[in-house]
């Protein structure tokens, strides 16, 4: 019994100290990050490996969640005789919601753990104290540029991704079930408004790439130096940035939301 | 992996992402199609809007020819009056009518405009004089409750 309330004290312990540990370091990350634009090759090269590396997955994941949405979104709106709304429904779905989320998800699965998995080996092979011992800081070196490459990418990606979900969707909607292109984008235009839905969007992106990127960064510069420890800083970098996004993304969702 | 290359790559990237945000922007977001030089406005004024919202369509024999680009209530008549913005390319005549519709049962609220036979083509700023307002459900509902029991429960 005892020793239950006992666990559970230290887990919350735990928990409190990792998120002010957190808090630290993404102040420490902010205070050092001159070198990452002052040598912007350093950030150059992240964005090459967290960005570019990621547009495959991205734009087909995109493209696939939009004939989905299409089809899904045909298959109910048919019952309405409303099926020439189909752009409205692919859009909007895909600018406001699914284009920033799930590609912060993919985004944090296949950056993110590459990210933790790569400083953490660094950490685990002492590469990290072999930069303090030659006064060059690892988080300026490092960290930051990491971080911003994955700030910098995350929009783009999720531009992407809603970009492709839309082609995706004219496809379904044009090639298979037959609607006017004409009327598709009319539709579309006239009830998507740029600075409330698509701004939001972007702005919601940014926000996933902040915190997948210093979610990733941390979990590899906390990481245990050792195999088990690289291996479990990963598994929790993917798990804590798919709630973080998620949690984030109700948050904004319910700051922008008009007319509540 | 050399740095050329890299950099290469980092541009395509960026440029991908640039055209995909200004895609967003102006074939899916609508932005800087709505010019204000080649519109004009005019004023309605309804009892009752019922459920027309800002940038409802306005239409003309069922095609686009503006939006709503303003509601507000006249605090000494109790009307609503909705300023519309129509496209410079078509004039109507004065006498030109507005009506609050609904397209479908469930669909979009819009106004629907019929032109009179005036020489006069409406200008920047002038008032719709005939007008119609939307139909409340309710209010139809009621009547009809109302006429059928004047009916008398004997007559079937």
């Amino acid at each position: 019994m005892i020793n239950g309330i006992r666990r559970i004290g230290s887990r919350g312990i735990d928990t409190i100290w990792r998120a002010g540990a957190m808090a630290r370091f993404f102040w420490l990350v902010l205070l050092n990050s001159g070198m990452s634009f002052r040598r912007l090759h350093l950030t150059v090269r992240e964005i090459y490996f967290a960005g570019v590396m990621s547009l495959v997955i991205i734009m087909v994941s995109g493209l696939f969640v939009g004939m989905v949405l299409g089809l899904q979104g045909f298959e109910t709106l048919q019952k309405y005789g409303a099926e020439e709304t189909m752009g409205v429904l692919v859009a909007l779905s895909l600018v406001r919601e699914l284009g920033p989320v799930v590609t912060a998800l993919l985004f944090a699965s296949r950056a993110g753990s590459a990210i933790t998995a790569e400083i953490g080996l660094m950490k685990a092979t002492e590469q990290l104290k072999a930069m303090d011992m030659m006064a060059i800081d690892p988080i300026a070196r490092v960290v930051a540029p990491r971080f911003w490459a994955g700030v910098i990418s995350m929009p783009i990606l999720a531009a992407l991704f809603s970009a492709m979900g839309i082609f995706g969707g004219y496809i379904v909607a044009v090639a298979v079930v037959g609607i006017d292109p004409g009327v598709f984008w009319a539709n579309m235009q006239s009830a998507v408004d740029f600075r409330y839905d698509v701004w939001n969007g972007i702005i919601k992106s940014i926000a996933f790439g902040i915190a997948v990127s210093i979610i990733a960064t941390f979990e590899g510069f906390d990481a245990d130096p050792t195999a088990e420890g690289v291996s479990r800083a990963t598994t929790r970098t993917v798990v804590t940035s798919a709630l973080t996004v998620l949690a984030i993304d109700l948050i904004l969702t319910a700051f922008m939301i008009r007319g509540l | 992996m050399d740095r050329k290359t890299i950099d290469l790559w980092v541009g395509i990237f960026l440029m991908l992402g640039f055209g995909a945000l200004l895609f967003l922007a102006l074939k899916v977001g609508n932005l800087g199609s709505e010019r204000t030089g080649d519109v004009y406005t005019v004023e309605a004024r309804f009892e009752n809007i019922g459920g027309l919202k800002l940038k409802a369509p306005v239409k003309s024999a069922g095609v686009l020819v503006g939006r709503v680009t303003d509601i507000r209530l006249d605090a000494d008549k109790f009307q609503a009056v909705a300023t519309l913005s129509l496209d410079k390319r078509f004039g109507f005549p004065k006498d030109t009518g507005a009506s609050i519709l609904t397209s479908g049962l469930l669909g979009e609220v819009y106004i629907g405009l019929e032109a009179g036979g005036d020489d006069k083509k409406l200008a920047q700023g002038d008032r719709i004089t005939i007008t119609q307002s939307a139909v409340v459900l309710e209010r139809l509902i009621g009547q009809f409750m109302f006429n059928k029991a004047a009916e008398g429960p004997d007559k079937k």
